[in-house]
């Protein structure tokens, strides 16, 4: 059985429907991911959780508790919000015991619980310090302890990252995922950050439009996104023109023979477009990878690591992640390169234009 | 320095002048009250005189009353209004605008026709039910401060965000009301206490047609039979006014989370 279950939840504001027929079942201890662009109706899941907002139709059980109309304050839930919200008057100590307060708990054990979760986000020395007194991590780590203190059954957080600076989010969303794994607490993360999701969940759900367009795994939405939108949306992409012809698996680009994992949908002879992730272009042979795009490199970027490789080709322009190696110095701009490719690693779209965003991921 | 710099001085200077003149003139007249000498000789009378403690314990108190009621109507309601009504806002704050607008004898007319006592809520009925009406009548007059004050100060603060972090920990409306939102517009609160207390302290219309024994009446009491003494009631009023606000702020300012927090936000940039 799963934990959270929320059932066929729909909203609309007015005749404006932002969330349609979302089914997502959440095990227990789950940290789960929503990821989509801005609009996309995740805030509304969210909050439709929380109990901010009343779901047009549908259920939403946590335990076997059916709270679908129940109000927030008595859901058990726990909420970080973007703007941090610590309550200005209270300083850290009595913002983290908020919640053990109005639950009526005696004053030596929320004494206690504090210590234990100010321990817990390494900021026990500044238990009497206020808000405005604290950075921004460090009132967002506040956040996180106040809403965890009363032992909520889920915990929510709404882009409790994007107002930190890059750093922090790093090491912040890592601690997140420590103390989330510590305690072991059902988690929904809202996001539209598709590395922050990557990194730290154990499901992603990819929303669009107020739909589900995907939900599986970092490794699965990022290596067989089941539609066109989540395969621009997670990763980066380039995309080369190719034509199919009969039902083989073989293609061409400007008359060199690609060939694909699977057989191309459709008969006759067709445009398809070619998905490629950057990292599957290789600058030399082996391992499989028996195709091979000949092209101009235009420009190398060099991001450390990695070297970004611009390379025009008659299909199109693609983008090439290729190893640093101190020995090798990377292609230069106006070289003529050959990319090679395993079958698996590209993704056959279809025609252009095609009105269903349907994609077919590779194998 | 420049003639481009002195200008501004100047008009601050006239406007100060305009302001402070009266107040200058109104003080060294209530000091000559001994010819030839100047003495505090006004001072001691007035402060001898049992009336001015009584009609001024009576101000202070109807004050105090005025701004607990005026807090306890205007806060709930700004907070509701913001987070529930905010298409309402512009209506309840032009109604809350109609005390200036409508002139207090006007209102006081009104209460003694809807409430005398033959009518069917009799509050001038009795010398208690009168003070009440009094106070009523104080807070409508201070509801035009108190309000813009108080919204004002909620517009600083992320109520809709800040009730939503005390509702997911299980916070009912009161809880939230009392110990989330009121700690935090305490400085908006205080500065519409402040407007509230001098209305009070200088109003003559209301407590004197409900004949109430107010500052206000005695002040002009005792401003047609005397001469210098008014002087120097105005001068005591006026501090008193100050010192009882400076020691409500000190008050208000000294509990946990000072009302001064959300300005030192502002200006402490923390990496
Ligand atoms: N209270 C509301 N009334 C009317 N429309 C709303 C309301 N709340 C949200 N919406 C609409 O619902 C849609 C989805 O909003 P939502 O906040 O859930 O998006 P989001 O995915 O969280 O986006 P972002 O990444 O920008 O936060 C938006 O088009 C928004 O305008
Ligand atoms: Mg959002």
């Amino acid at each position: 059985m799963s934990f959270l279950d929320i059932s066929g939840v729909s909203k609309s504001f007015g005749g404006n429907t932002v969330v349609r027929g979302f089914d997502l079942a959440v095990r227990r201890g789950e940290f789960i991911s929503f990821l989509g662009p801005s609009g996309c109706g995740k805030t509304t899941m969210l909050r439709m959780v929380a109990g901010f907002e009343q779901p047009s139709a549908g259920r939403i059980v946590i335990d076997g508790e059916d709270v679908t109309h129940r109000p927030p304050n008595a859901r058990r839930i726990g909420m970080v919000f973007q703007a941090y919200a610590l309550f200005p008057n209270m300083s850290v100590g009595d913002n983290v015991a908020f919640g053990l307060k109005v639950a009526g708990r005696p004053a030596a054990e929320r004494a206690k619980r504090v210590d234990e979760m100010l321990g817990l986000i390494k900021l026990a020395h500044l238990k009497d310090r206020y808000p405005y007194q604290l950075s921004g991590g460090q009132q967002q780590r506040v956040a996180l302890a106040r809403a965890l203190a009363p032992s909520p059954r889920v915990l929510l957080l709404d882009e409790p990252l994007s107002a930190l600076d890059a750093k922090i989010r790093v090491s912040l969303r890592t601690e997140i995922r420590a103390l989330q794994r510590e305690l072991g607490i059902t988690t929904i993360f809202v996001t539209h950050d598709q590395e922050e999701a990557l990194s730290i969940s154990d499901r992603i759900v990819v929303m669009s439009e107020g739909r589900i367009e995907q939900c599986g795994t970092p490794h699965e939405i990022y290596n067989r996104p089941r539609t066109r939108f989540v395969a621009g949306f997670v990763g980066t992409l380039s995309l080369v023109e190719a034509e199919a012809e009969g039902a083989g698996s073989t293609v061409t680009v400007a008359g060199q023979p690609v060939t694909l994992a699977e057989p191309v949908a459709g008969s006759g002879r067709r445009p398809v477009t070619l998905a490629f992730r950057p990292e599957a272009l290789k600058l030399d042979a082996g391992e499989g990878r028996i195709n091979a795009i000949r092209g101009t490199v235009e420009a190398a970027e060099f991001l450390g690591s990695v070297v970004r490789l611009r390379v025009a080709t008659p299909g199109g322009t693609l983008l090439a992640d290729v190893f640093n190696s101190p020995a090798a110095p990377p292609p230069a701009p106006g070289e003529t390169v050959v990319l090679h490719f395993a079958p698996g690693d590209v993704f056959a779209l279809d025609g252009e234009g095609a009105a269903p965003a349907q994609a077919i991921a590779a194998e | 320095m420049s003639g481009a710099r002195l200008g501004p001085w100047i008009v601050v200077g006239l406007a100060a002048l305009y302001f402070v003149l009266p107040l200058i003139a109104t003080f060294e007249f209530s000091l000559s009250m001994l010819r030839g000498t100047w003495s505090f000789e006004a001072y001691r009378v007035v402060f001898a005189d049992p009336a001015f403690r009584q009609t001024f314990g009576f101000s202070v108190l109807a004050a105090l009353a005025t701004i607990v009621l005026g807090a306890l109507l205007v806060v709930p309601t700004a907070y509701w209004v913001r987070l529930r009504f905010p298409r309402l806002r512009a209506l309840i704050e032009f109604v809350t605008l109609l005390p200036l607008v409508i002139p207090a004898i006007v209102l006081v007319f009104g209460y003694l026709r809807l409430y005398n006592s033959s009518s069917w809520l009799p509050f001038t009925g009795s010398a208690w039910g009168t003070n009440l009406l009094l106070v009523f009548g104080y807070v409508v007059l201070s509801l035009p401060y108190m309000y813009r004050a108080v919204d004002t100060g909620m517009g600083a603060i992320d109520i809709r965000t800040l009730t939503e972090a005390a509702e997911s920990l299980g916070a009912k409306r009161r809880t939230i009301l009392f110990q989330v939102i009121l700690p935090n517009v305490r400085a908006a609160v205080l500065s519409g206490a402040f407007l509230s207390f001098a209305i009070v302290i200088g109003d003559f219309v209301i407590a004197s047609l409900l004949n109430r024994p107010a500052f206000g009446p005695y002040l002009a009491l005792i401003g047609q039979n005397r001469a210098y003494e008014p002087a120097a009631l105005a001068v005591v009023a006026f501090a008193a006014t100050w010192g009882c606000m400076g020691l409500l702020q000190l008050l208000g300012g000294r509990a946990p989370g000072s009302a001064a927090a959300p300005l030192r936000v502002r200006r402490k940039a923390i990496p």
